[in-house]
């Protein structure tokens, strides 16, 4: 548990360096949201061989890494109400503003993006206040 | 083919630093949301390590037009700060409080995450689907107010 943060910061200069390697070889930045999205509503099917690679890497690599560890669990609630009603959140809010958590928090506050700074204060406004409502007030997750 | 393969590699990369970082656990990014509860400090420095490349990619991206695979350097396309921007980020963080997930950690915890996981994915997916009628929806209505 003292260890966390190490592990935080040794992880996210990974995923620095994914974010890095697909900028300057693949001359694209690096949002999951995008990459996804894009394949879903159709606007990015004329990438879809670089998109579809970059997923199949996302979702096939972790699990190999799995028995490193003694336990990997996310944890994820068992309520299916709110695992869907956060979901369609996500899909819905990430299309709308463009852009995610690795799109305009990592790629946009590393190269200053006044867009960046924006969409990342008020998704961490969201969650902060998603938290208050439904775990503090509510009790529901 | 080559676009292909360091496409792979990247998105490899970053499933392994999501999981390496504790992010595909939703705890710990509900415990860095919950201000209220039993903080968790973790996803600062995760977004900390992942800037510091980034920055420096930034950097060197600069002092070129085009990728090493050709493609012209993707820069500031788009400088607006308006309303879909701020209204998809608010939901969207809702969204990632309620559950502790947002898209590259969904992505990464599939092969683990059990069905959970998979739902939440699918969810995910349905709302992506669903956003280009819901902006059609959202401009008449702040056009008619």
């Amino acid at each position: 548990m003292e260890q966390d943060w190490i592990w935080g910061l040794v992880g996210g200069l990974m995923i620095g360096s994914a974010g890095a390697l697909y900028l300057l070889v693949n001359g694209r930045v690096m949002g999951a949201s995008g990459i996804l999205g894009g394949l879903v509503d159709r606007t990015g099917w004329s990438t879809a061989a670089e998109r579809l690679a970059f997923i199949a890497g996302l979702i096939a690599i972790p699990p190999l890494m799995v028995p490193l560890y003694e336990v990997v669990d996310t944890h994820i609630t068992g309520n299916v109400a709110v695992i869907v009603a956060a979901g369609l959140l996500v899909g819905i809010g990430t299309r709308l503003a463009n852009g995610c958590t690795s799109g305009h928090g990592v790629c946009g506050i590393s190269r200053l993006s006044l867009r960046g700074l924006v969409a990342t204060v008020f998704y961490l406004l969201g969650g902060g206040l998603a938290l208050v409502l439904f775990r503090h007030v509510l009790g529901v997750v | 083919m080559q676009r292909a393969f360091f496409s792979f590699l990247a998105g490899a990369l970053f499933g392994a630093g999501l999981l390496v970082s504790g992010m595909v656990d939703t705890t710990k990014v509900q415990g860095w949301l919950d201000v209220f509860g039993d903080w968790d400090p973790t996803l600062a420095f995760v977004m900390g390590g992942a800037i510091i490349p980034m920055a420096v990619a930034w950097r060197i991206a600069k002092r070129r037009e085009t990728a090493v695979l050709g493609t012209p350097i993707p820069f500031r396309t788009e400088m607006r700060v308006d309303r879909d921007l701020v209204l998809g980020s608010l939901l969207f963080g809702a969204g990632w409080g309620l559950a502790g997930l947002c898209p590259g950690p969904a992505l990464a915890s599939l092969g683990f995450g059990g069905s959970g996981g998979l739902i939440f994915l699918l969810a995910m997916m349905a709302g992506m689907f669903a956003t280009p009628a819901i902006r059609t929806r959202i401009e008449r209505l702040a056009a008619a107010t």
